[in-house]
């Protein structure tokens, strides 16, 4: 058996103490009812809880990315030598499709390479045909003829396999809920297609029962075919994708909680104190956002780019040197989005020190920083909860774009950026390598809109505005 | 109205100024200018001498603030802070790496990427507004709760998406138009159409998402409750008294963007070859030209907040109430 070292790099850290305060947060919530109703509201909301299904299992993807780890090659004198190559949990469980290479291009679900080759054939002749693919495909043994019903057969058996075990999720959770509600199943089975307290769970099922019908045969076809094909050097475009999906939460997620710190102190200190603290930190934000952000990121990225070239001796492997660039890329990009949320901050923090608690507290003569965090602080969090879930797509977004203009993340990293940048030179072959830039584009759409519908349902739960608006 | 210009416009020299600093200190100080030319120049090719020349070329073997080797103004004058900071504020921009004049060249690219924006923006408005104002007056409807779902569907899109769909389909599978290119005169239409309507499309989300918040704000305001109370009509009360107080925040967010319109639309401008500020910028960038970089920085802040000043001027025309002091 071989050994394992886990290796965690830095945004692996990062990611870990993300979850784990959520959790803690979530926690610290359900004990008091005043923090657990807006939440209530958005589990309620059965659009919002669509999307939280689906971008939960981008979490879940992206979480078994960041577990890393090196495995054991040989022990030399009781002491073990570990390979140079980082692996994730993730690798882990791709490890087929991530092995069987291919020599190039090839299409989805093809058998045969997408350009000709020279070979020889049986009778020492050279011929230009499409050359059989090493992996995919390989079981069938007339491609032309078997090639079609295989793959109807194999997505026939995926969508049945699919609705067993949404079926048997479905009773256990039923069953589960009926037991803990002390109502029989039947009767709750009725209310969750007629009740309407009832649709956010109904919304919940039907999501998972698409999301398996789809992902459960292309799983199983996926040990058969490059599902999505490969790309030109003969990656599969599947594995890509789903490694890409870590990069762009990172980002997302990162950016705004590494600046978050910040944004808030300022804010809420420029609202609160007033005077020359306002104006420093109001000359502050005025200055940072006068430049334009891609502008900014970019000189920030050249800048950072030279450090590390300079600096090869702090970042030993080239893992460590694109993860670094990666959380540099996100302070950057914090940076530039930062100032939105501090102004918000000011405008909330000047209005409530107006009110009359805070002025009996100034009467019992606390602190202005006992003020600040104890009775603006609490007060102002739901701005920057809707901040973080809404500043998420945007900086999902802003990573491809960034990538293509050359300051986004290392070229050796995975993302939606690099992967729709080294895709788009293929847009002029005849005829087209359309399968890497579509895969791109879709799981990127996929991850944003879930984030931005989501993000919708925070923000009508939490922004008390629309509260009011609502007849 | 004018002592508060002045000092808005004091302001804006004071931000400047802090702009100037933060480009300077990323660019001198994180990584000295010996730093820079080694990542340069590669790793093979350095050698002290290349280096020394590398930085005579660009003017970055001065030292950084005082210049101990000369007499008089020189001191200060023939400086690095002096030669790459101070003299951005007379819009001398210097020379870029190939050595052509930087002030010369965003003066030429201004106009094609203000041909691509300034239609788009114009064209793209009342789009974004009257869909807006449907959603509004449809609201709660299916025409409103679909119209939102599509706004956020658009909004979930890259730009990059459209753009790529766009050039394949107008240009490649129907061949309406030229994939990528620019002219002058009149031919630069059939290069400009494509660049123009994917720049309106690919707003339509988020703007059309935007309106329709401050229009249904508006809506719940007081006066509108009392235009009801008259008796008004719904098309009336929306499209003459809440539309009316709804372009007072809408046309002011406006007003800022127009001077960022001169700065060009970055992927737009070089997915389709024009030779804008937009593609300017991105080369700079690929090429690691920093004198470029840093001009282009000086003058997006300088855009930016000629667009604050504009913002206050349009609130004081559009709004009586708003008295400026």
């Amino acid at each position: 058996m071989t050994h394992y070292r886990l290796d965690f790099l830095w945004s692996d850290y990062l990611v870990w103490s993300i979850v784990s305060a959520v959790i803690i947060y979530a926690w610290y919530v359900q004990k008091y009812p005043h923090l657990l109703s807006p939440w209530k509201l958005v589990v309620c909301n059965s659009r919002g809880m669509a999307a939280a299904t689906v971008f939960l299992v981008f979490i879940v993807i992206s979480c078994a990315d960041s577990i890393h780890y090196r495995s054991e090659l040989s022990v030399q004198d009781g002491k073990s030598v570990y390979s140079t190559e980082l692996n994730s949990a993730l690798d882990l469980i791709l490890e087929p499709i991530k092995k069987n290479r291919e020599k190039t291009y090839s299409a989805p679900f093809a058998t045969h390479l997408f350009s000709k080759e020279t070979v020889k054939n049986e009778l020492g002749h050279d011929q230009r045909i499409f050359p059989r693919l090493r992996f995919g495909g390989t079981h069938l043994a007339d491609p032309v003829a078997d090639w079609l019903p295989d793959i109807f057969k194999k997505s026939l058996s995926g969508i049945l396999m699919a609705c067993v075990i949404w079926l048997f999720g479905f009773l256990v959770v039923l069953s589960v809920m009926s037991r803990l509600k002390k109502t029989p199943i039947k009767k709750l089975y009725a209310s969750i297609w007629s009740d309407s307290s009832m649709s956010a769970f109904r919304a919940v099922c039907i999501t998972i029962a698409i999301m398996l019908l789809i992902g459960v045969p292309l799983v199983y076809l996926a040990s058969y075919y490059h599902v999505f094909g490969t790309d030109k050097v003969g990656q599969d475009v599947c594995y890509q994708a789903l490694k890409s999906i870590r990069t762009g939460m990172v980002i997302g997620l990162l950016a705004t909680i590494v600046t978050l710190p910040i944004a808030v102190l300022l804010g809420v200190m420029a609202g609160y104190l007033r005077g020359w603290v306002d104006d420093c930190i109001q000359y502050i934000y005025t200055t940072l956002s006068s430049i334009p952000s891609v502008l900014l990121i970019a000189a920030s990225v050249l800048m950072m780019q030279v450090y590390i070239e300079n600096h090869t001796e702090l970042f030993p492997s080239a893992e460590s040197r694109a993860d670094i660039r990666l959380l540099a890329l996100c302070v950057i990009l914090g940076m530039t989005s930062w100032t939105g949320l501090c102004r918000l901050l000011r405008g909330e923090s000047m209005r409530l020190r107006e009110l009359e608690y805070i002025q009996a507290a100034h009467a019992f003569a606390v602190s202005d920083w006992r003020i600040m965090m104890q009775h603006i602080l609490p007060n102002v969090m739901h701005i920057v909860i809707m901040a973080l879930v809404m500043d998420f797509s945007g900086l999902v977004l802003a990573e491809a774009v960034l990538s293509y203009v050359g300051v986004g993340v290392d070229t050796s990293m995975m993302s939606f950026g690099t992967m729709i940048n080294s895709a788009r030179l293929e847009m002029a072959r005849e005829p087209m390598v359309w399968w890497s830039l579509s895969v791109a584009f879709t799981f990127m759409l996929l991850l944003v809109l879930a984030a931005n519908i989501f993000a919708d349902a925070v923000r009508e739960a939490f922004d008390p505005r629309l509260k009011a608006k609502v007849p | 109205m004018g002592a508060y210009l002045f000092r808005r416009i004091l302001y804006g020299i004071l931000v400047l100024v802090g702009v100037n600093m933060i480009t300077f200190g990323l660019f001198f100080f994180v990584n000295s200018p010996d730093d820079m030319a080694r990542a340069q120049l590669g790793l093979k090719r350095v050698t002290p001498a290349a280096v020394e020349k590398w930085k005579v070329e660009r003017g970055y073997d001065k030292p950084l603030f005082v210049n101990n080797a000369v007499q008089g103004f020189a001191k200060v004058n023939e400086t690095i802070f002096y030669e790459k900071s101070i003299k951005l504020f007379a819009f001398e921009f210097g020379e870029s790496d190939q050595g052509r004049n930087i002030g010369f060249d965003i003066a030429n690219r201004m106009w094609p990427s203000l041909a691509v924006q300034l239609p788009a923006f114009m064209i793209g408005l009342p789009i974004y507004l009257s869909f807006a104002l449907l959603m509004a007056f449809l609201r709660s409807t299916y025409v409103d709760i679909w119209g939102v779902l599509l706004c956020v569907l658009m909004m979930s899109i890259s730009v990059m998406f459209y753009i790529i769909a766009g050039q394949y389909f107008f240009g490649k599978l129907w061949n309406l138009v030229p994939i990528s290119g620019y002219d002058t005169g009149f031919d630069a239409i059939k290069f400009l159409a494509l660049p123009i309507l994917i720049s309106v499309i690919s707003g339509l989300g988020s703007n059309a998402r935007w309106y329709r918040t401050i229009f249904l704000e508006e809506m719940s305001k007081d006066y509108v409750r009392t235009a009801r109370a008259k008796g008004l009509p719904e098309h009336k009360v929306l499209f003459v008294h809440v539309l009316k107080n709804a372009l007072i925040p809408i046309l002011t967010g406006v007003v800022a963007l127009i001077p960022m319109l001169f700065m060009g639309a970055l992927i737009t401008e070089s997915f389709f070859g024009i030779p804008g500020l937009g593609s300017y910028t991105i080369d700079a960038i690929t090429q690691q030209d920093f004198a470029i970089v840093r001009a282009m920085v000086f003058l997006g802040s300088v855009l930016y907040i000629i667009g604050l000043i504009l913002t206050d001027i349009s609130y004081t025309l559009v709004d009586p109430r708003v008295r400026l002091s």
